[in-house]
């Protein structure tokens, strides 16, 4: 009786909760480990780092309470590794979420961080990070080393956000790590919705279906007007190369492939996070957890 | 002489009847799939009321976001000069015209003839139109009706993110859950909204008589709010929501004695 009530309400927006071991890493008590941990508004992610090399990280979705949503992330984090939080020489926090982090030693911006991190994913031929998390989207224009430049925000919108599209994911009852591919099968792109609102684009979207679009075509278009409002920001920021894309949306090759077309630029390769690559949704936690390297080292010096 | 004005918004269909330009009765309907329909239904109501039929009406005005559904319509006028139009006929000195709607908010000024001379409208984003009460009073499990009067009993407003319907859903949902009081929630709500409409309406500059129309103009929770961030007592006509019918149907009088000319 439960359990086909459970069945009966998929949660299309539900995305996947994982947590990984680099292949082939270990850690000696004589490593200095250190941790990042990213509360961003929709999903929590935590990385540990050996030396400053990736070595573990967990993805979950945030709780309405930050705190416990830290804890259980880095908890994800460590499974299976061996290693406790006492192990951790040093913890930063960062993301929306970022003063509720009771275990870090210090909190920075998800800007400095995904910078950082997006440098030490990609490498130092990044110039322009594209965050889009859950609840906003930052243009964010980085030197050699992954420090900030300049950056925008739109923080005020759920258009083109991860949130935004859980809600199409939902209403759609595509689940959310397909919508990016089916939004592409399309034989011409469909003229772009005039209305970004996502508020709106509940009514709208039924409206467009039950005018005889496809499910692909109404996705296509809303996917598009995402896009365009995300390549307006990294114009406004100044599109320098390289160009490369963190936080959720990363994962969406709907949005990826459309922003390339729009600002005629290809992003940097994305790595092939569900084998053995380093995920871009992790990029905060990480660049926060090699400046939880940094900072551990600097208090060591007399 | 009689005319009727036909305001075709994206929630509900409002129709007015006047005679030899005096307000005789009103009628509406919920728009749905069929706003034509819709409007059809709005007009019969009016008019049986005063026990008149369609072929006794001069002149049919039609405005409103679906204007082209509109049936029997001899023209049309835009909701900007609608809403000036009722404004001077509603209070004489009125010279700024707030409208809130459901999906959309506009701020009109015009001069003493009630002719438009300036606008700015918000129609992209929920956030400033009523949907946004709407959403949020689901989210808070309330009736439509009463999360204006309970945000009255609140001395502060509650933190929300509510730039964004989507984003204060949630942020709403999370609050509850924390069994935060829900007229601080609601406050929030309008205070959001207030702060949104004042800033649109500042674009065009605020003279110290201005009228507030639209459905919204309904919910006491707004207008407490609105004259917190306006300073100002704004004024509400009786029967706010039928402001553009209203207007359409002054302009559809004048327009019906061109015609007789």
């Amino acid at each position: 009786m439960i359990e086909s009530s459970i069945k009966s309400s998929v949660e299309f927006w539900r995305w996947e909760e994982y947590n990984r071991i680099m292949p082939g890493k270990k850690w000696t008590s004589k490593d200095l480990i250190t941790a990042g941990v990213d509360v961003g508004s929709v999903g929590s992610k935590a990385a540990i780092m050996v030396n400053g090399e990736a070595y573990s990280w967990g993805i979950t979705r945030t709780g309405s309470n930050s705190p416990e949503s830290a804890k259980k992330v880095l908890d994800w984090a460590l499974r299976d590794t061996g290693l406790k939080v006492s192990d951790l020489k040093y913890i930063v926090g960062t993301g929306y979420g970022r003063v509720n982090v009771p275990m870090a030693n210090k909190a920075i911006t998800e800007i400095a961080c995904h910078a950082k991190g997006a440098n030490y994913i990609w490498g130092s031929s990044v110039r322009t990070v594209l965050d889009v998390g859950g609840q906003d989207i930052k243009a964010i224009r980085s030197d050699e080393t992954g420090r900030v430049v300049s950056f925008l925000m739109n923080d005020k919108c759920a258009a083109g956000t991860g949130r935004g599209m859980e809600v199409f994911a939902d209403l759609l009852k595509i689940p959310i790590e397909d919508i990016g591919g089916i939004s592409l099968k399309v034989d011409e792109e469909p003229p772009p919705v005039s209305c970004t609102c996502v508020a709106f684009a509940k009514t709208e979207a039924m409206g467009l279906l039950r005018k005889g679009w496809s499910k692909e075509k109404v996705l296509a278009a809303y996917t598009r007007a995402m896009a365009v409002r995300m390549a307006n920001l990294i114009n406004r920021v100044g599109l320098e190369k390289e160009l490369v894309i963190t936080g959720g949306q990363s994962k969406n090759i709907g949005i990826v492939s459309r922003i390339e077309v729009i600002l005629g630029v290809k992003c940097l390769p994305m790595p092939n996070w569900r084998e053995n690559g380093l995920d871009p949704m992790v990029a905060g936690a990480f660049g926060a957890a090699l400046f939880a390297k940094a900072l551990y080292e600097k208090a060591q010096k007399p | 002489m009689i005319a009727v004005g036909m305001d075709l918004g994206t929630q509900r269909v409002k129709a007015v009847v006047l005679k030899d330009g005096a307000v005789m009765s009103r009628g509406q309907a919920f728009s749905g799939f069929d706003p034509t329909d819709a409007a059809e239904q709005a007009v019969e109501e009016a008019l049986k009321q005063v026990h008149l039929q369609k072929a006794d009406v001069a002149y049919f005005v039609a405005t409103g976001s679906a204007i082209e559904m509109a049936p029997y319509a001899n023209s049309t006028v835009s909701m900007m000069s609608a809403d000036a139009k009722a404004g001077i006929y509603l209070f004489q000195n009125a010279r700024t015209i707030i409208d809130v709607g459901a999906e959309e908010a506009r701020a009109v000024k015009c001069d003493e003839n009630g002719v438009m001379v300036d606008f700015v409208v918000n129609e992209r984003c929920a956030a400033g139109a009523g949907t946004f009460i709407e959403a949020m009073a689901r989210a808070l499990e309330v009736k439509l009706e009463e999360i204006g009067p309970l945000s009255l009993k609140a001395e502060r407003a509650s933190p929300i993110n509510a730039s964004c319907v989507i984003f204060g859903e949630s942020d709403v949902v999370s609050l509850i859950h924390r069994q935060e009081s829900k007229p601080e929630i609601a406050r929030a709500v309008f205070d959001a909204m207030a702060d949104r409409i004042s800033s649109m309406v500042h674009r065009i500059g605020v003279n110290p008589e201005v009228i507030v129309v639209g459905g919204v103009a309904k919910d006491v929770g707004f207008i407490a709010s609105l004259n917190r961030k306006l300073g100002l007592n704004v004024l509400i006509p009786d029967y706010p929501d039928y402001a553009g019918a209203l207007g359409a149907a002054l302009i559809a009088t004048s327009r019906a004695k061109e015609v007789q000319k």
